[in-house]
């Protein structure tokens, strides 16, 4: 029996449509004055993180806990992993300890597919970020905000983004999201146009389900939605671009781009942001940058993706390709 | 409320139709007024599917009958369930509560079937995540019996003696096109 | 002397015959021998072939004995039909001194299951800065002809001009590994399709036909040869293919595993199927095939690649790079050659034996089979079909790429001058 979620693109378009209707139930319970269900009491999640990042850890950590499980943080710095101990024998212990999930963020790609298909342990994984590979619980997130802002809080249940022209832009060569949001928006019916120098998009992306420009005007004013991707500094050193002045000038966003954008249009961003790099202090604090909501918004995703693969006997969600392998 | 219970309509006789449903639905509003002194406080939750349609038109009643506005809502007991390890996850239903809360409110449940009383038991769980009221009745629109909890309805539509092996499954117009209560055998199949 | 009597078997494919080994050489190959005073052996319906030799194998010793040793590898030659197996440098100490490339010739002659024939670094440590003594381990008792940095390119095209001038004054051969190391940082699989998706680290082909194409250019410059190892790239193909009609003395090998497997595997992200060259695409297995059929590339090598379990056993990224491949070499080599029409058996003996032995100038092996010739005889069952289980290998690990996979063909008997190693698949 396969319980994991390990690629946006295992997910179909009705189970990725459930999991957004299942998080708009989730963040109802916010405004709550009991925050929490015992949905998941007595299962026990460990969050399994060989790279630091305190956001996603924290935001899985809520949703753990608001369902009512035990939660058991691992963070591999200053553990045995450091010294050597390998992710086949960490896992093992953890689940010789009666672990029923796993979710795992870690630097190296297939990490996650690997721990859920190796045969090393029983427990359902969660991919919460593999190498630059896939950040599926991100991309759901994405989708889960644009819905809300595109089509509407309650106009959206059932509702997939069929139409809808996203803009992603920035790093996608070494972009998790992006992989994520490639797979998940296709899925659910959006047209993507993926925007970066040539030098920072993947050899071999005209397989992917969407267009890819070198032009960020272009195609501002056709888009419902642009994702601003990090762009890390170190990127210049190994001439994926000449400095980070030109990088902004030609796929920065400003407030002067913003305004070209649709008025409906918004501007998404996973963070942490590099201000004055890809995105300017005065689009990402306009009402139109959606990167605050987009925190909120990853607690109920991952409530509704807990709550779906750990809530019965077995998982809501299919995992058709993760199976068949 | 069982959906575990689902018949076929074809080997399914009624043993309410819709006259009777408008009828037993305007008896228990006004049940629902005379204990409550006028209803002042009443908040109507229904838990989903149909005990939603139904908490809506004992509202309209209510209403017909106060002439002052009756806030309705639904209250969803799936994350509550007891038997959530039984079987695979269920989508989940809408909770909505009116803009006023529950505190210090005359809370009446509505369902359409009461059968072993877990769905209720989930369903006090769930309140009490969400406020506290002054006081939670219930009403449905069928007791069928078969009691698993110490759990009974304050207003009933009509009780309707069944056996283990039968089903009772209620329509609404709302939902399945026609209001009636089906009594039906179990599908061996299941 | 005992002498053996093969008797009936297909030589090189061919028609049925006998032939007689008396002692280390062939005595007689023909019709109706004698077996009088001989032990038979009946191979009717079998192949006969040279026995093999493998131009690039890893046999660990010293210094990873947890993967293979020379005796371990040996055997698992012996198995897989090779009488000689020439051992690249990467060990640790490196094979760069005279001491060392001995010391793993001399293993090879005490057990006694396959020639061992030692290769050279081409510099120190493999680091690609300083020419490592190739004179000495010439002269050694191992006398080494074939050097390599493998594992490592000599990526410096003035060492990489000196080592193929300098290895001409006694005739030896360098065997390139070509890996352009920038174009290559971080890289974890081909760069394609599947790397874009999988979000792993790409081996873009450019990096191995870039140092072929300067590599062809230096060789023909200073007149010398070259050796291309495990080229894996359709673009790879073109240059060898250009430069041989250019004259140019290069030879160059394929991998089975090249042969047979493509990137499309590295989804399941199991680094059973990690490799240096990576596996390449449908397209690069077939270009591959059709150039070692038109003889652009010359010959079959292993690079037999033994690792521990545990470096298999965990994430894509922290996996070593190799297969093992002495044992199933033949095998895959059936399947995707002879089996699909490109290749007869006696193309086999070609790619497998006479031009391997010859690039790395192997004292007695790669010779006809025919009277007076070394009792070097690897005997074929090419009706079998099994799928491989790697609980009956006999290297000491595991890392094959074809666990549960149907393969024709199994070698039964194997001879070293003269002396059976494998008999009836169970090595003696």
């Amino acid at each position: 029996m396969q319980r994991h979620l390990i690629s946006a693109a295992d997910l179909t378009r009705d189970d990725a449509v459930l999991i957004l209707d299942t998080a708009e139930e989730m963040a109802r319970v916010a405004d709550r004055p009991i925050k929490k269900l015992p949905t998941l009491r007595g299962r026990t999640v460990v969050n399994l993180f060989f790279e630091d990042s305190t956001r996603t850890r924290i935001s899985f950590e809520a949703a753990e806990k608001r369902l009512s499980a035990d939660v058991i943080n691992f963070s591999a710095k200053g553990s045995s992993v450091s010294k050597g101990e390998s992710l086949k024998d960490t896992a093992q212990t953890l689940e010789a300890m009666g672990v029923d999930a796993v979710v795992i963020r870690h630097g190296a790609s297939g990490a996650p597919y690997r721990l859920a298909n190796s045969g090393w342990i029983d427990a359902a994984v969660i991919n919460a970020g593999d190498g630059t590979h896939q950040h599926p619980t991100q991309a759901l997130l994405d989708a889960f905000t644009m819905r809300r802002r595109l089509v509407g809080r309650d106009a959206g249940i059932g509702q997939d983004l069929s139409g809808k022209r996203i803009t992603i832009v920035g790093d996608v060569l070494h972009s998790r999201v992006a992989r994520s949001n490639v797979d998940l928006l296709h899925t659910l019916g959006a047209e993507v146009t993926l925007v970066a120098p040539p030098t920072l998009v993947p050899v071999g992306v005209e397989t992917w389900p969407c267009e890819v420009s070198y032009d960020l005007d272009s195609t501002l004013t056709k888009s419902d939605a642009v994702m601003m991707l990090r762009v890390q500094r170190e990127r210049m050193n190994a001439a994926f671009f000449p400095t980070e002045r030109e990088y902004s000038r030609r796929y920065g966003l400003d407030g002067d781009r913003m305004a070209r954008m649709p008025e409906h249009a918004i501007v998404m961003h996973p963070g942490p942001m590099v201000r004055g790099m890809e995105i300017t202090a005065e689009v990402a604090d306009s009402e139109r940058c959606t990167a605050i909501e987009q925190v909120a918004n990853g607690v109920s995703i991952r409530m509704a993706v807990l709550y779906l693969l750990l809530g019965g006997n077995e998982p809501a969600v299919t995992n058709t390709r993760t199976e068949e392998k | 409320m069982d959906r575990q219970q689902d018949t076929q309509a074809s080997d399914a006789r009624p043993v309410l139709e819709g006259p009777d449903i408008a009828r037993v639905l305007t008896r228990i509003a006004h049940e629902i007024v005379e204990r409550a002194k006028g209803a002042d406080d009443v908040v109507l939750l229904g838990i989903p599917t149909r005990g939603v349609f139904l908490a809506q038109r004992l509202a309209a009643k209510l209403e017909e009958i106060t002439e002052r506005k009756i806030p309705v809502g639904s209250l969803d007991i799936t994350m509550y369930r007891d038997d959530l390890r039984m079987h695979p996850p269920r989508a989940l239903a809408r909770t909505d509560i009116p803009g006023d809360g529950l505190d210090g409110r005359l809370v009446v449940l509505v369902d359409d079937v009461l059968f072993s009383g877990r769905t209720i038991r989930a369903a006090l769980d769930a309140l009490n995540d969400i406020g506290r009221p002054r006081a939670v009745q219930l009403a449905v629109l069928v007791d069928r019996g078969h009691r698993e909890l110490p759990i009974r309805a304050d207003y009933v539509g009509k009780n309707i003696p069944t056996s283990l092996r039968e089903t009772v499954k209620v329509q609404l117009a709302e939902e399945d096109g026609r209001d009636t209560v089906l009594l039906g055998a179990k599908q061996t199949s299941q | 002397m005992s002498k053996i009597l093969i008797r009936g078997a297909k030589v090189l494919g061919g028609e049925p015959q006998d032939v007689l080994i008396d002692g280390a050489v062939i005595e007689a190959v023909g019709t109706g021998l004698s077996e009088e005073g001989a032990q038979v052996v009946e191979a009717a319906g079998r192949v006969l072939l040279p026995g093999l030799v493998d131009l690039h194998t890893h046999l660990r010793e010293p210094g990873r004995e947890d993967s293979e040793t020379v005796l371990t590898g040996t055997r698992a030659a012996a198995s897989g039909g090779y009488t000689a197996v020439f051992a690249m440098a990467n060990t640790f100490p490196v094979a760069d001194t005279a001491g060392v490339v001995e010391q793993v010739y001399r293993l090879g002659q005490e057990h006694g299951y396959c020639d061992v024939q030692p290769i050279g670094a081409v510099t120190v440590g493999l680091e690609g800065k300083k020419l490592a003594e190739l004179g000495a381990m010439h002269e050694s008792a191992a006398g080494v002809t074939v050097f390599s940095d493998d594992g490592k390119c000599v990526d410096d095209a003035v060492i990489m001009r000196r080592a193929l001038e300098y290895v001409k004054a006694f005739g030896g051969v360098v065997a390139q590994h070509a890996q352009e190391p920038r174009l290559t940082e971080g890289a974890q699989m081909n760069e394609g399709v599947v790397s874009a998706e999988l979000g792993l680290g790409g081996w873009p082909a450019v990096a191995e036909e870039s140092i072929i194409a300067r590599d062809v250019l230096l060789a023909e410059h200073v007149g010398s040869r070259v050796h291309i190892c495990h080229l894996s790239t359709a673009g790879s193909v073109e240059i060898v293919r250009w430069a041989k009609s250019r004259g140019i003395d290069v030879t160059a090998e394929v991998t089975p595993h090249h042969l047979l497997l493509t990137d499309e595997l590295v989804r399941t992200y199991n680094p059973v199927y990690k490799v240096n060259p990576p596996l390449r695409t449908e397209r690069d297995v077939l270009a591959l095939r059709e150039a070692l059929a038109d003889g652009t590339i010359d010959i079959v090598a292993t690079d037999h690649a033994p690792h521990p379990h545990e470096d298999k056993d965990c994430e894509w990224a922290a996996a070593a790079m190799g297969m093992v491949g002495l044992e199933t070499a033949l095998s895959v080599v059936q399947e995707t050659m002879v089996d699909t029409g490109l290749l007869t058996w006696a193309g086999v003996a070609e790619r497998m034996s006479f031009k391997p032995a010859q690039i790395g100038q192997a004292k007695g092996h790669g010779r006809p089979v025919s009277a007076g010739e070394p009792a070097n005889l690897t005997l074929v069952d090419t009706e079998y079909r099994g799928s491989v289980d790697p609980a009956g290998f006999a290297s000491r690990s595991r890392n094959t790429p074809y666990e549960g996979r149907e393969l024709p063909g199994r070698v039964t008997h194997t001879w070293l001058r003269g002396k059976a190693t494998l008999v009836d698949g169970k090595l003696t």
